[in-house]
């Protein structure tokens, strides 16, 4: 009994590995009444659907679903036009491409055509400039997907960020050090108490332009939008993840940092080798629904022109007129991404828990 | 060995405590000494004194020559010098209990893992829990870990080893197998500070018992002397509640 006492395992680990035992077991005794209830979930799903699409026939909308893929992938028709007036002189294969040479009376242009292509002129024959010369169709991103690439690679670069600065502020905010723990107190306060909008607004138009300018006047480019959204988004992670590493730390019994100093290892390696990878698989769970916030908070980054996947569904529906499918496309993307994340958190967790 | 010159200290927080009150003691290499005393009576801050897990305010501390308390005084290396064994084990948990021998012999003594590994090995059967070299503490029984533990200390080649209440955590049938390894330890001339309230350990290995009581030595002298005549009001009492 002694021994379960001061046992070090996290009491949520624990319950965590029941929950999984009972979510795979067959309730052997569940009452004949579980399987009617089910069915009420599912009624009740269909009818709330069902009235939701009377209401919308009701206000005459005109649901077009067949629209919609365009915004995933499209077909793009590409035409190649002549850039000079002249004759067609050669038609020549060169590998998969297609060479096509034009003669004026004193210039020459080729024009490479691609295996696709389907050539609209023959040798010999007199064009004008603008004629086309072949025509090929191709596979385009569309929209959303262009939207939901940009979602991702910002998420993906902010969570990074975000876990990096964390375990920095993690560190600082329980530091002896005063300035360094009073700089971490003061970086968190100043993130939890004001909107992430305000936030952007001011990481774009306030640090943006100070940087920007800064950086013109020493002769190199501007950052674009993106690395400010990135930011703002890392910083503000950051400060939660900062609480989240902290609380970690300290929910590690203070015996495994004596056993480890008292070995003769020092702050940093037993922080490394002792201390935060048991805190790590605390904060896991926290840690995931931070940055499952992330994703969907970076939705407010279309307000300094990032083209992530709400700015481009916005787009889209000021294109198709179309806002009932597109936005409702737009929700179910966000769930489909921080569903994929918040499994693959749980999955990472079950492996690390058998450990 | 370890020479301790009239050390102090007070706690502050949550209230003001005299937990060590002008504290001298001399032990010589080789010399195995038993401290006990009522509980709150500073023998768990006069050991973590020791090896600096609790700084004293005042007062001199030399181990092997080292000015423990000398701020110039490379602290990580005097510890691994210094064994220490935990009331409540202090695995790491997310170690196997090969990995947790190892580790500091890896990242404090610099060892090659096959180093390490041997040095584990051999440590494992000298505690006689060979088997469970895979296994990971939560897995082990606290007779186990506690041997883990001990083991884990003795791979940094210590000069001498401090053991806070090795055997309190215990369930009675397993305190038999932790205090057989030390009383190995023992003969083998490791120096041992060892606080218990197993007086049947403290007869049979002890070469001085000294006892505490409200931060004080209050009796110190062989074991014999200690449980046949103490002269002390306050020993008498203890002994008396305890045996
Ligand atoms: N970290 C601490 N902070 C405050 N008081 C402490 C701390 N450690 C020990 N004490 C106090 O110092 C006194 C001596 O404690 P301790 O050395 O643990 O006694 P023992 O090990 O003999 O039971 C007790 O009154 C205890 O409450
Ligand atoms: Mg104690």
């Amino acid at each position: 009994m002694a021994a379960g006492r001061i046992s070090s395992r996290p009491a949520r680990f624990r319950r965590s590995t029941k929950m999984q035992n009972s979510r795979n077991h067959r309730h052997p005794n569940r009452p004949e009444s579980y399987n009617f209830w089910v069915g009420v979930f599912c009624v009740g799903v269909f009818i709330v659907l069902g009235l939701f699409y009377f209401a919308t026939q009701k206000i005459e909308y005109n649901w077009r679903w067949n629209r919609i893929p365009i915004y995933f992938v499209y077909k793009d028709q590409i035409e190649i036009l002549s850039e000079i007036d002249g004759e067609v002189t050669a038609l020549k294969k060169d590998g998969d491409q297609t060479l096509i040479t034009i003669k004026d009376i004193n210039l020459t242009e080729t024009y490479e055509i691609p295996a696709a292509g389907i050539i609209r002129v023959q040798q010999g024959e007199i064009i004008a400039a603008g004629d086309i010369l072949a025509a090929y169709s191709q596979w385009k991103p569309g929209l959303l997907i262009i939207g939901l690439w940009i979602t991702l690679k910002l998420s993906v670069i902010a969570t990074i960020l975000g876990v990096i600065i964390g375990v920095i502020g993690g560190l600082t905010r329980i530091s002896s050090n005063p300035a360094l723990k009073w700089a971490t107190i003061f970086y968190v306060e100043l993130i939890r108490g004001s909107p992430l909008m305000v936030q952007i607004l001011i990481w774009y138009f306030v640090l943006g332009t100070v940087i920007n300018d800064l950086l013109a006047a020493s002769g190199m480019g501007r950052l674009p939008a993106f690395w400010y959204g990135v930011a703002s988004l890392a910083c503000f992670a950051g400060a939660y993840v900062t609480e989240i590493v902290r609380a970690g730390i300290q929910s590690i019994h203070r015996g495994q940092t004596e056993a480890a100093r008292s070995l003769g290892m020092s702050y940093a390696q037993s922080m490394l080798h002792v201390i935060l990878p048991q805190a790590l698989r605390r904060i896991l769970p926290p840690l995931a629904g931070q940055f499952i916030s992330l994703i969907k908070d970076s939705s407010l980054l279309g307000i300094i022109a990032i083209r992530e996947l709400t700015k481009a569904a916005r787009e889209a529906v000021s294109a198709s007129l179309q806002p009932f499918e597109l936005y409702l496309v737009l929700g179910l993307l966000y769930l489909v991404l921080t569903f994929t994340l918040s499994m693959a958190v749980q999955r990472l967790e079950k492996k690390m828990a058998i450990q | 060995m370890i020479e301790v010159r009239n050390i102090n200290k007070t706690f502050h927080v949550p209230h003001e405590v005299k937990a060590l009150v002008d504290v001298s003691t001399k032990i010589a290499p080789g010399e195995v000494v038993v401290v006990c005393g009522p509980s709150g009576s500073g023998k768990s801050t006069l050991l973590r004194c020791l090896n600096r897990l609790e700084h004293a305010d005042s007062g001199h501390i030399l181990i092997d020559g080292i000015d423990v308390l000398d701020p110039k005084t490379n602290i990580n290396k005097l510890r691994a010098e210094v064994g220490m064994v935990f009331q409540s084990f202090n695995l790491f948990p997310h170690k196997t209990v090969l990995d947790n021998i190892t580790l500091a012999q890896r990242v404090v003594r610099k060892r090659s893992k096959s180093d390490a590994l041997e040095k584990a090995n051999m440590l494992l059967k000298k505690v006689g829990i060979q088997d469970k070299s895979g296994a990971f503490p939560d897995n082990l029984s606290g007779g186990q870990q506690q041997r883990v533990a001990i083991a884990r200390a003795l791979a940094m080649d210590p000069k001498v080893m401090l053991f806070d209440e090795p055997t309190s955590a215990l369930d009675p049938e397993m305190i038999g197998e932790v205090l057989d390894v030390m009383k190995t330890l023992a003969t083998e001339g490791m120096t041992m500070v060892v606080v218990t309230h197993e007086m049947g350990f403290a007869r049979e290995v002890a070469d001085r018992v000294i006892f505490m009581d409200a931060g004080a030595i209050v009796e110190v002298g062989t074991p014999e002397h200690f449980f046949v005549n103490p002269t002390h009001e306050r020993t008498k009492l203890f002994l008396s509640q305890i045996l």
